[in-house]
């Protein structure tokens, strides 16, 4: 089969790839590109593990095909921290004890990046529907929700500086 | 234990140390490995449930260009019926071969049969349909209760049931039969003023962790092999790969990968050796990730039960006999969590009275693999329904009974020993006291309280702490890391050696760097590779303290040491651990401190729960509104993850009253094999899940620890199923408590 050749931006960088035509985004991250970042847990769009942004968009790679991506902006989990500094949502995931296993973990944080980006004051009910696409098998979303919550509340803060 | 021990670190919520790279992705899990010259492997599944394979026929798929391995049962070295201890419970190493790739049978639908590996994965995938198979479709046998009965069709017919009184001629289903007895349940039956007797199901369900099973595997011409895996124990897996491909320990380097959730369900192997036998044969290092639907339908399952209990007591609320048949499915091969399910399903109670009888029976359905507490949610889950009902039937607050009859120290367990200090008492008084137990309920609202119980264990663990010459140190322990446990880890060691935390990097070490450590499982870690941790940090201070004794001329019992400093009593010199690490290369060399052991005194862990549920009674929608989780740490290191335990506890029982089966057609073909139709709980499925931690010390631990990981699914089940029951006025005895069941309920009932 011939390969298709893609030009992309992956996280603000230009990226190129060859794909075949079935090939998913997922795929490509993961064993072309070797961002292994974004994971995989179920390949149907069930689980939200491999959570991106494609053009601001929030999606599952694993149904995105890999020649999708020409000309797009694509956002991964890798993009997410600024300078070895680590996002206001990545750090109150650690400081609220968000993960166990953190399977689930960098598709969650792509997921509340976009949902606050949309919304970014949420209720809690708001942000357990926005968030029911990432399964979390660990924690029961408590600590979850607590850690998005926060994020909003910290980053509405930022915006206002 | 000291009772009056102040902590300076422990039961601080301190950021765990593996979560930097857990929040930025950089955290390396079992299928992000790729290695050079790396090909990927893929199984062919059974189409049937059962059937007995006639011919396999691999030489198309052979002689394709593509494949560069075809692997088969053949491929295993004589294999014969033998137990062995690799994970948490003793396996048969017969039935682990033919679980592996089937022999000359099928036994559910899904089972491996060969493995092919090529270039890439979806060659791998296509080369599955050149491999041909002849089949004779047998009857499948999906349900415990038919496979119990005498007629029903038998999936071995070498396998005779153990544990009866005579040996019988006839091979049948019923794999094991086990009995526990404590007085005369004769008598406490006949001293009782009301029975309550009644039956209980429930479903097969799945750990439903997030992470699929991945490994990659190489092996050079030496023999020497390198397994990356997903697993709750290297060790383990080492040891079953040795002894499946008769290789010997030390020629197998096993590395435990960031695991993405276990709950039991990655205490065995089905990957790892056929992996390694098409890396020995293709002469390449070897992938394989399972989908999600090969999770679902050839992994894990936790055992489907059916129960009868029956349960007397006294108007005043004594109880005076408890009865208990707990027949459990293993799946296709024998070892269901039965034995774990008679020895805790009546634990909460302190009563004289009690009889048990348990059986492990095969059906065609993945062979079950341990799954949180393995066996006790489903156990008590029955006898917890009980208790409610008899609770109600006499009038009696559901605390209130439970806290007449509650097990404390010294209580005589029904499976061995007396209990020593544990906090069921405290965890009932703490329920009391919730602001849910003394909330209102609304119209088409109800509440349900549930107790559980579970042993936890202790194993042996291994632990070496490096000091390095800066005076900050790495601790290498051998377990897993399944929720945070290196967070525990290292405030033990900053206690003992009074260096702060951050200063400490623990490292779960693989087979070669560290001895033997059993697998994460039982609860085991914060508290068995505790024990080793603070064995191996008493071991540096001992060698802190004789090191500042040297360069002071002073003898070691001269020395105290203080908060991470040597202080001479004999006179004013104090050394911190940083100058004794800088100056270590003249007082002697490196100072690394270790631990192997084998800990005893693991301290059972009870709990409480409390659940609130409104039901839509037009379409039998049931949602959890409050929930309290209440459970004894004996002492919570990092209270953080702790929580986050109850929490995922609950959340699991939560999915298993209300959501999860399997859900099987008529020829034992499970129809919904993924996470939309598994469902298990998502973020809008649930409240923000209160918990209360108790700490009753265990005695047995220098710091008081128990642990907390598995107690906490067992209450829910019936918590959940009893507030349903409530706010229908139904009582549920079956689960799920889905939309279809409740509504039934509903309806009958009207």
């Amino acid at each position: 089969m011939t390969k298709t050749h893609v030009t992309t931006s992956i996280n603000g960088e230009a990226v190129e790839f060859l794909c075949e035509p079935g090939d998913t985004l997922l795929s490509v991250l993961r064993n072309e590109l070797q961002m292994t970042g974004t994971k995989e847990g179920c390949g149907s769009g069930d689980c939200g593990a491999c959570s991106v942004t494609v053009n601001g968009r929030l999606v599952c790679s694993c149904l995105v095909l890999g020649v999708e991506a020409e000309g797009a902006e694509i956002g991964t989990v890798e993009g997410i921290e600024s300078k070895d500094q680590l996002h206001t949502i990545q750090k109150k995931f650690l400081e609220h004890a968000a993960l166990q296993c953190g399977i689930c973990t960098p598709g969650l944080i792509v997921s509340t990046k976009a949902l606050l980006e949309e919304n970014p004051n949420p209720t809690e009910e708001e942000a357990r529907y926005y968030l029911a696409g990432n399964l979390c098998r660990c924690t029961g979303y408590d600590k979850i929700i607590r850690a998005v919550m926060d994020s909003a509340e910290v980053m509405r803060g930022e915006a206002l500086r | 234990m000291s009772e009056a021990r102040e902590f300076k670190y422990i039961g601080q919520r301190t950021i765990r140390p593996d979560g930097y790279d857990k929040v930025t992705g950089r955290a390396n899990y079992a299928a992000d490995l790729s290695l050079p010259g790396m090909i990927w492997g893929k199984i062919l599944r059974s189409p049937h449930a059962h059937a007995r394979i006639l011919s396999i026929d691999t030489s198309k798929a052979e002689a394709h260009p593509d494949v560069m391995a075809v692997a088969t049962y053949q491929d295993f070295p004589h294999v014969s019926s033998e137990m062995f201890q690799a994970g948490e419970t003793p396996t048969d190493l017969l039935d682990l071969a033919r679980n592996l790739l089937a022999d000359d049978k099928v036994l559910y639908h899904g089972h491996a049969i060969a493995a092919i590996a090529a270039r890439t994965e979806s060659a791998a995938e296509a080369a599955l349909s050149l491999i041909e198979i002849d089949y004779e479709v047998l009857p499948p046998v999906m349900d415990v209760a038919d496979a119990m009965k005498p007629e029903s069709p038998v999936l071995h017919d070498d396998m005779f049931t153990v544990g009866l009184a005579e040996k019988p001629d006839k091979a049948s289903n019923i794999a094991s039969r086990m009995e526990l007895k404590k007085g005369d349940i004769e008598a406490g039956f006949a001293e009782a003023e009301v029975v309550v007797e009644r039956d209980y199901y429930t479903p097969t369900v799945h750990q439903g962790y997030i992470e699929p099973h991945a490994t990659t595997v190489s092996i050079d011409e030496d023999g020497q092999a390198m397994v990356w895996c997903s697993t709750q124990g290297h060790f383990d897996v080492r040891a079953s790969t040795a002894k499946l491909l008769d290789m010997e320990l030390g020629k197998i380097k096993v590395v435990a990968a960031e695991i993405g959730g276990g709950f039991g369900g990655k205490t065995t192997v089905y990957l790892e050796p056929v992996a390694l036998i098409l890396s020995r044969k293709s002469g390449r290092p070897v992938k394989m990730v399972m989908t999600r639907e090969e999770v679902f339908r050839a992994t894990g399952p936790g055992s489907a039960t059916r129960s009868r209990i029956k349960i007397g007591a006294k108007k005043d609320g004594t109880i005076t006999a408890m009865q208990a048949k707990l027949c459990f499915e293993a799946g296709s091969f024998k070892g269901s969590p039965m034995g774990p399910g008679c020895m805790t399903v009546f634990t909460p109670y302190d009563v004289e009275n009690m009889y048990i009888e348990g059986y492990d029976v095969v059906v065609n359905k993945p062979k079950v693999a341990a799954y949180r507490a393995p066996g006790a949610p489903q156990a008590e889950f029955a006898a917890e329904m009980a208790i409610n009902e008899l609770a109600d039937k006499l009038g009696i607050d559901p605390i209130e009974i439970r806290l007449k009859n509650a097990a404390k120290e010294g209580t005589q367990t029904v499976y061995g020993p007396k209990l020593k200090a544990v906090g069921l008492v405290e965890c009932l008084e703490a329920a009391k006291n919730s602001a849910q137990y003394q909330s209102a309920l609304d119209e088409n609202q109800g509440r349900g309280l549930a107790a559980g119980f579970w042993f936890n264990i202790g194993g042996q663990s291994s632990v070496i702490i490096n000091m390095n010459p800066d005076g900050t140190g790495t601790i290498l322990e051998g377990s897993p890391d399944i929720g945070g446990s290196r967070a525990s880890i290292q405030l033990m060691a900053a206690e003992e050696l009074g260096i702060p935390p951050s200063h400490l990097k623990p490292v779960v070490a693989d087979t070669e760097h560290l001895a033997y450590s059993a697998t994460t499982g039982g609860s085991r870690t914060t508290f068995a590779t505790g024990m080793a941790v603070i064995e191996a940090a008493q071991d540096v201070v001992r060698q802190f303290k004789e090191r500042a004794a040297a360069v002071w001329n002073v003898t070691s019992e001269q020395v105290e040491w203080v908060d991470g400093v040597a202080i001479n009593t004999a006179g004013e010199d104090k050394l911190t651990a940083a100058e004794i690490c800088r100056g270590a290369e003249k007082t002697g060399g490196q100072i690394s401190g270790t631990a192997n052991i084998n800990a005893r005194g693991a301290g059972p862990s009870f709990a409480v729960h409390l659940c609130d549920v409104e039901v839509d009674k037009e379409t039998g929608k049931v949602d959890v509104i409050r929930y309290t989780a209440i459970q004894d740490a004996g002492k919570a290191i990092h209270p953080s993850y702790v929580e986050g335990q109850y929490q995922g506890g609950a959340a699991q029982g939560i999915g298993w009253a209300l959501n999860e089966e399997y859900i099987y057609n008529e020829d034992g073909i499970m129809e919904n094999a993924g996470f939309l139709d598994y469902r298990i709980p998502l973020a809008s499925d649930l409240p923000m899940i209160d918990t209360v931690i108790v700490e009753v010390p265990n005695p047995f631990h220098p710091f008081g620890v128990r642990g907390v990981g598995e107690t906490g699914i067992v209450p829910p089940l019936a918590a959940v199923a009893t507030a349903v029951s409530d706010a229908i006025d139904v009582r549920m005895t079956d689960l799920p408590c889905s939309p279809p069941r409740v509504l039934k309920a509903i309806l009958d009932a009207s």
